[in-house]
């Protein structure tokens, strides 16, 4: 791609002009993405990330052996080699193949429990702060309940109920944590309530329901992908915890948290086998809050918005 | 008696941002002397990015030049913080727009004009008590020892603009920069305040530069008016003189707005031109 | 001739604090009419009580001949529309022209969307390359402008204008209002403008009233106004107030 179309298409983006919806949201989306990648620390969370992707994506190709079958006569405990880059466990399985698999299953917790929480609190938010009154007292009251637990306590309660199993574990981990996000939502909702923009659009007619779906949600989306993004590193701990309690994920799924459970025995003298994962952990955990601060700074309102 | 108090030569002040150098000041050149001056101009005109070069409050990324930036002979470009808090307060004063914003709303006034006369001279508590009571006396303020005990957000915009003043002028300062100082306030309150101002300036010989939009106020305040527009200077003139002013964009911000029996449909509107930004 | 406007006895009370005090006033169709007074003196209060955002203790108010309750159905909307003042919190912070003068099409089922649009833009000034700008990128009086064509775009018979040009550079102001004249005349609708700065008033307005602390002072013409003719003592106040400084030292 020569310079020149790199340069008219970055025109085209920042124009002034824009001559239709579709250039306006792209020319947006663009200053956004600028202002983040202009931090390094951002930069690298969303390559930890993507790798993180691309390794669930291609964990069948990428593994070397399989995570589920290992060979019991010769393979036990194994230090890290050539052949084993992490070594094996007690049943020897390869370890890092059991890596690149739990990938997979910490993406489908974090993704699952964005997914389910994040619409919960930004519905509870936004209603209980437009509403006010008694509807947002007992919407309140109702998240101060949740939110009164300690995470990992209430989801134990959760899965304790509902069973062993990672499905129960996503779902414990979800109906937990909501409360912040119905906070930040409302707190957005308060202070843009009474902006001019508002009443205009009551002044229009628009129904209570049509201003808090579609003018004040759109305010508190980007608060709130801050806080999910910053939240995923806790999720994955939290998933890992129960795991590590025999409460999320069941053997033999090679999820990250279980795996540091069962190798927690051998922790004195094969550290590899808990250490690998929870090694694992610690770089997506800190992959997701460097790109959650970094997407506060890009979108940040208040950092002009642009 | 006279003798310059402040000369500014060719004074810019630059903003990086991302988009580019920001030129809010570009070439700003006047003298002031005991007198009053009126710096008039709109929103992105720097008018008060000058009056903030001067005090040295501009915003630490910008970047600030000039041939000569001097107040009775110091460089103001040159000095230590130290140098500059010993003016500020001291013999250089800044009253700002919003008394709301710019008294500190978590102490009481009268605490506040103490603190600034305390600064700047060794007086006792109660000879500092004593003096700032006489300064909301001199502000017209009826009942000083009340309003000493209030805090900001519990007067009146024109009462907190009057202790701003008192503040502002406890220590005796030889010069103020006024930034719309009357702009939040009411109509009529504005001409009170504006009188205040006008009998202390008058009073102690201090020089005055009057930062606003508003052409005429100036006009009847002020001994001589600078307009400017888009960074730069473009008309220097006695306030006696503005009807005869020269330069198109001064006529036309004359012009354009309505003025109460001189009835014009449609209202003239300032034709920019490029140039004048040149 | 039927009042477009007819207010009788207005109360508003915000939580023991008397906003207003029992106010009555009546626009004709196709006037303008001017609210003038300092701050807390009611008049955008009593805008915002017509629009039916402000809880009205007691009182009536009549549009077009029907009598207002607590709550304004969409038919209200099409014959009254509201210019806030402050350009920079009237537009949402997220949503383009385009976008934000849709939604009052949608709202109310408008067919031919595409074509009101490009009308209300041209109406107000606006080339098509505004269209799909965002609120920031906009200056002041652009953003005004944009306002307007919303508030036009419902085709109502009544504008309410709270200080529209008071937080407008001078020389931005002159073009808003003469935008608003040439509307007004085009479209033969019925002003009720509130303002602060008496010169705007007599310039847009051919009545007034005046205010303070939620209680009507005076009702005169703006011919009387400008000549001086006035009989309370407060409006005589402001009237000097506004011819500006006069230096005594």
């Amino acid at each position: 791609m020569s310079t020149d179309t790199i340069q008219s298409r970055r025109d085209w983006l920042l124009s002034e002009r824009p001559a239709s919806r579709m250039q306006a949201r792209l020319g947006r989306a663009y200053v956004a993405w600028r202002r983040f990648s202009a931090n390094r620390l951002a930069f690298v969370g969303l390559l930890i990330i993507i790798a993180l992707l691309v390794i669930a994506a291609l964990a069948g190709v990428l593994a070397p052996y399989s995570p589920t079958f290992g060979d019991l006569k010769n393979s036990r405990l194994l230090a890290p080699s050539a052949e084993h880059w992490f070594g094996t466990d007690d049943l020897g399985r390869d370890i890092l193949s059991r890596i690149l698999y739990g990938s997979r299953w910490t993406l489908y917790v974090v993704i699952l429990v964005a997914i389910i929480a994040a619409p919960i609190g930004l519905l509870v938010g936004t209603v209980a702060g437009y509403a006010g009154g008694w509807t947002d007292a007992i919407l309140m009251r109702i998240t101060d309940i949740f939110l009164a637990f300690p995470k990992l306590v209430l989801a134990l309660a959760f899965v304790a109920a509902l069973g062993p199993g990672i499905e129960n574990a996503v779902l414990a981990i979800a109906i937990t944590s909501w409360p912040p996000y119905a906070r930040i939502a409302r707190a957005e909702t308060l202070t843009v309530r009474n902006s001019d923009y508002i009443k205009a659009v009551q002044l229009m007619g628009a129904s209570p329901f049509r201003i808090v779906l579609r003018h004040i949600m759109p305010l508190c989306i980007s608060s709130l992908i801050v806080r999910v993004t910053l939240d995923m590193a806790g999720i994955i701990l939290t998933a890992a915890g129960l795991g590590f309690l025999g409460l999320g994920a069941q053997p033999p799924l090679p999820e990250w948290g279980t795996m540091i459970a069962s190798g927690r025995r051998f922790i004195l003298d094969q550290w590899w086998v808990a250490g690998a994962p929870g090694f694992a952990i610690l770089i997506v955990s800190l992959g997701f809050n460097l790109l959650g601060d970094g997407l506060r700074d890009a979108l940040d309102p208040r950092s002009g918005d642009q | 008696m006279s003798g310059t108090l402040l000369e500014v030569d060719d004074l810019r002040v630059d903003f990086p941002t991302r988009t580019g150098l920001v030129q809010a000041v570009r070439g700003v050149s006047f003298t002031l002397g005991r007198e009053r001056l009126g710096i008039v101009g709109e929103s992105g005109s720097g008018k008060s990015q000058t009056g903030r070069a001067i005090m040295g409050l501009t915003p630490p990324q910008a970047r600030i030049s000039a041939r000569k930036l001097a107040f009775d002979g110091i460089d103001l470009l040159g000095i230590s913080p130290r140098q500059r808090r010993a003016l500020r307060g001291n013999r250089i004063a800044m009253i700002l727009q919003d008394p709301k914003y710019s008294l500190d709303p978590v102490m009481s006034i009268g605490r506040q004009i103490v603190e600034t006369l305390r600064t700047h001279e060794k007086v006792s508590k109660t000879e500092a008590r004593e003096r700032a009571l006489a300064m909301l006396e001199a502000v017209q303020i009826r009942d000083p020892k009340r309003v000493f005990n209030l805090h900001p957000h519990e007067v009146s915009g024109g009462m907190g603009q009057r202790a701003m003043i008192a503040m502002m002028l406890i220590a005796g300062p030889e010069m103020m920069i006024a930034d719309e100082p009357t702009s939040a306030l009411d109509v009529t309150v504005q001409l009170d305040v504006l009188g205040i101002l006008d009998k202390l300036v008058s009073d102690r010989g201090m020089g005055l530069i009057f930062i606003s939009h508003d052409l005429r106020l100036v006009s009847s305040f002020c001994d001589r008016v600078i307009v400017m527009y888009a960074g730069k200077v473009v008309e220097q003139i006695k306030a006696s003189e503005l009807s005869q002013a020269q330069h198109p964009y001064t006529r036309g911000l004359l012009n354009c707005m309505p003025r109460i029996g001189f009835e014009r449909h449609p209202l003239p509107v300032l034709d920019r031109k490029p140039e004048w930004a040149a | 001739m039927t009042a477009a406007i007819a207010i009788d006895g207005l109360e508003v009370i915000f939580d023991r604090f008397r906003a207003l005090k029992g106010v009555s006033l009546e626009v004709r169709t196709g006037e303008s009419f001017g609210l003038v007074g300092e701050s807390g003196s009611g008049k955008s209060t009593l805008l915002r009580a017509i629009a039916g955002l402000a809880p009205v203790a007691s009182g009536s108010i009549t549009v077009n001949g029907k009598a207002l309750g607590a709550r304004r159905d969409k038919a209200f909307y099409r014959e009254v529309q509201m210019v806030f003042q402050d350009p920079y919190g009237s537009l949402h912070p997220r949503q383009t022209v385009d976008r934000l003068l849709q939604e009052p099409l949608a709202i109310h089922g408008f067919a031919d969307g595409e074509k009101r649009i490009e009308r209300a833009l041209d109406e107000v000034g606006l080339g098509n390359g505004f269209r799909f700008r965002y609120a920031h990128q906009l200056s002041g009086g652009q953003r005004q402008r944009v306002a307007i064509a919303r508030a036009l775009i419902l085709e109502p018979s009544i504008l309410l204008l709270d200080e529209p040009t008071s937080a407008l550079d001078a020389s931005v102001q002159a073009e808003v209002l003469n935008l608003l004249e040439e509307v007004r005349r085009r479209r033969k609708l019925t002003f009720l403008m509130v303002s602060h700065d008496l010169a705007i008033i007599t310039h847009m307005c051919e009545r007034l009233m005046v205010m303070q602390s939620g209680e009507a002072v005076e009702n005169l013409t703006a011919a009387q106004l400008v000549a001086h003719r006035v009989t309370e003592d407060y409006t005589r106040n402001l009237l000097r107030a506004s011819e500006g400084f006069v230096r005594t030292a």
